[in-house]
């Protein structure tokens, strides 16, 4: 178990490290560097700044050094948390990305766990109704609304959810809170308010992840209740409630468990739309309006650090998995 | 087994009255209703298995021999249905198995304790992520309100009776850690925790080396007498029926067609397809260069089948107008040899 966990642990290390290089290579593509860039915005701006300044700034952003100097030089600052500057892309103020990113960011992992929540509470259940029950009308029920919710854009379920709590439940669902309590102290009451408001998103960005990982559960514990070993423990007077989630249902939860590498990149990629339609503080729209103004510390610095949860969420199923299936802890071969 | 005891014909109605007989089919039918047509995998079979005696289920593949097993068990997958009746003497009574819903209780409390089964496949047998022990353990624990602790000083004991070295160690092993050999034994194991009165074998051995084979025959021939249990050994070796079983069954195409002793069967074999499989047998001086004899054709598919000797498609002793006309009836040759062919009506 400890050997596994320390190899597994060092994967990640390395995905984080591969991950840092191409973020580099992406922040280094616009032409010119992100000093000509500043220049430009701050003459545009009306301020000039003089020799010495710019001088400054480049040795600053070591922008006078080799490409790889200047990439140990950004990953070296980014491990002790600065990650240099946006040049104002976002609300047009230019800042320090962490001060951005402190907005948005716990806002955006909170939301993104539990709609990951969401997608298997609701998902794996109807998974193993739908396998238990191949083939009958609660079978093509749910694939039906599977699917559905599989096409539907995310911001159209966003509306449509919007507009259904508004008109039937009075609740205002756009924002993070409700007119009265954004500038109110915190409070039970808003703290309500702020979870009430959740629902929406949670919803609407759960779902999209929610089709799949269904269809996933049902697939394989399909295969799995033929399986020879189910037929033995049911011969043996195993009742077929316990039977099912002793066996089958453990082992289908395998792929479930490592398929979350899958659905997070999902969850961070579909939050733009959806935080731009429900108004909320997410790092989708940043990250937009950053790559659209060639605004690379910023756009880069939200890559890398999404990218870097995906990696530790990985690294996290990886441990969920080894709890699961001792054949994992044991490193040894899981064929058969 | 003496001629005397061999086994009798079903009577066509109403429970066993011989307190011998343990277990006993009356017409056992399970269809598989498919969008094809209806798969007529066990198609009324009778047969009665006497305590302590070792009955034998001979045929090819797809003849209804697996599912004959699994029909008393009803562990008959979807959408396999079983008609008939199946009586389990127990505890004084008998109780019909094939009148009982497949995933109830009172079936659920027969399964493992009065029949328990063990299967070809020793490999896919145990649950990959739980220890062999567990699943020994949960035979236990179903059926007994022991505690844990003494569930695990059954299935080690069980596991040292089968013959597994160091049953304290092994019986934390997971199945991936144990030899083919070994886990066919802990199959064994936990099948026979229970001490149930009847082992329904299926092909147990199939899948095992030759040398393997035998030591499993000779374990599971040891624990019989040990335990004073039945045994329905279902295989398509012939060889291992004259070796292990007192009584034997000839299934083709989900019918029996032949059955009695084992001495009289190889003796005399009847019907005309039993005599086919004995042919069929490699035997020490055959003439070199003599070929073996095979069946010719390929067993059919008993999908809607028509209603005439399932193997009249394939016999050489074909009679038109006869083997064609009915499903021949089971008769009685010889005293408890039943053949089911036109030859003897």
């Amino acid at each position: 178990m400890r050997a596994y966990l320390v190899r597994r642990f060092l994967f990640m290390v390395v995905g984080w490290w591969l991950l840092s290089v191409v973020v580099f290579i992406v922040i280094q593509l616009p032409p010119g560097d992100f000093l000509t860039n500043y220049i430009a915005g701050q003459e545009q701006a009306g301020t000039f700044l003089e020799r010495e300044e710019i001088e400054a700034l480049k040795l600053y952003y070591g922008l006078d050094r080799t490409p790889i100097e200047q990439y140990l030089f950004w990953a070296g600052r980014f491990v002790i948390g600065d990650l240099g500057r946006s040049f104002g892309s976002w609300r047009a103020a230019e800042q320090p990305v962490t001060k951005i990113l402190a907005e948005v960011l716990p806002f955006t992992i909170i939301l993104s766990t539990l709609a990951l929540i969401f997608t298997y509470v609701v998902a794996i259940p109807i998974g193993i109704y739908s396998a238990t029950h191949q083939y009958r009308p609660g079978d093509y029920f749910f694939t039906a609304v599977g699917f559905i919710g599989l096409a539907v854009p995310n911001f159209m379920l966003a509306l449509l959810l919007m507009f259904m709590l508004f008109r039937y439940f009075g609740i205002t669902a756009g924002g993070l809170f409700a007119p009265e309590y954004a500038l109110a102290p915190w409070s039970v009451d808003k703290v309500l308010d702020m979870l009430k408001h959740l629902i929406v998103p949670v919803v609407v960005l759960g779902t999209a992840g929610t089709a799949g990982t269904m269809r996933v559960m049902r697939g394989v514990l399909l295969d799995e209740l033929g399986k020879q070993y189910v037929i033995t423990a049911r011969a043996r007077g195993v009742s077929e409630r316990r039977l099912l989630f002793k066996y089958p249902v453990r082992l289908a939860l395998n792929p479930i468990v490592s398929g979350t590498a899958y659905i997070l990149p999902g969850i961070f990629g579909g939050n733009a739309i959806v935080a731009i339609v429900l108004s909320l503080p997410m790092t989708g729209p940043v990250l937009l309006t950053a790559l659209r103004a060639q605004d690379m510390f910023l756009a880069g610095s939200i890559v890398m650090v999404e990218g870097a949860l995906v990696i530790f969420g990985t690294f996290l199923s990886d441990i969920l998995l080894a709890l699961v299936d001792p054949r994992i802890r044991q490193e040894r071969a899981v064929a058969a | 087994m003496t001629e005397e005891q061999a086994a009798v014909a079903a009577p066509e109605s109403g429970a066993p009255t011989d307190e011998d007989v343990i277990l006993e089919l009356n017409d056992v039918r399970t269809y598989f209703e498919l969008e094809e047509g209806t798969l007529k995998a066990v198609d009324g079979v009778s047969f009665a298995i006497r305590r302590n005696e070792t009955l034998g289920i001979v045929g090819e593949s797809g003849c209804g021999k697996s599912v004959t097993g699994q029909s008393i068990l009803r562990i008959v997958p979807k959408p396999g249905d079983t008609q008939g009746n199946i009586w389990l003497r127990r505890n004084g009574e008998t109780v019909d198995l094939a009148s009982l819903h497949p995933s109830g209780r009172e079936i659920r409390d027969v399964r493992g304790r009065d029949i328990a089964m063990i299967f070809q496949e020793p490999m896919t047998a145990f649950s990959p992520v739980h220890s062999v022990g567990n699943q020994i353990m949960e035979a236990v624990l179903v059926h007994e309100s022991v505690s844990k602790q003494d569930a695990r000083t059954r299935a080690i004991e069980v596991l040292s009776q089968v013959g597994i070295p160091e049953a304290e160690r092994r019986v934390d092993a997971l199945p991936h850690e144990l030899s083919g050999g070994m886990r066919q034994r802990a199959m064994i194991a936990m099948a026979l925790v229970l001490r149930p009165k009847l082992l329904i074998a299926d092909e147990p051995t199939t899948a095992l080396d030759v040398t393997i084979q035998a030591q499993i025959l000779r374990l599971m021939q040891d624990l019989q007498k040990e335990m004073g249990m039945s045994i329905m050994f279902i295989t398509h070796n012939l060889g291992v029926i004259a070796n292990m079983a007192d009584q034997m069954v000839v299934m083709y195409l989900g019918r029996v067609v032949e059955q009695g002793s084992v001495e009289a069967i190889f003796g005399e074999p009847q019907h005309p397809y039993t005599q086919a499989l004995m042919e069929s047998i490699p035997r020490i001086g055959l003439t070199r260069g003599e070929r073996l004899s095979s069946i010719a054709g390929t067993v059919p598919v008993p999908l809607n089948p028509p209603e005439e000797c399932g193997f009249a498609s394939r016999c050489p002793k074909f009679i038109p107008g006869r083997c064609d006309a009915k499903v021949p009836d089971m008769i009685e040759t010889s005293p408890g040899h039943h053949v089911r062919c036109v030859l003897y009506e």
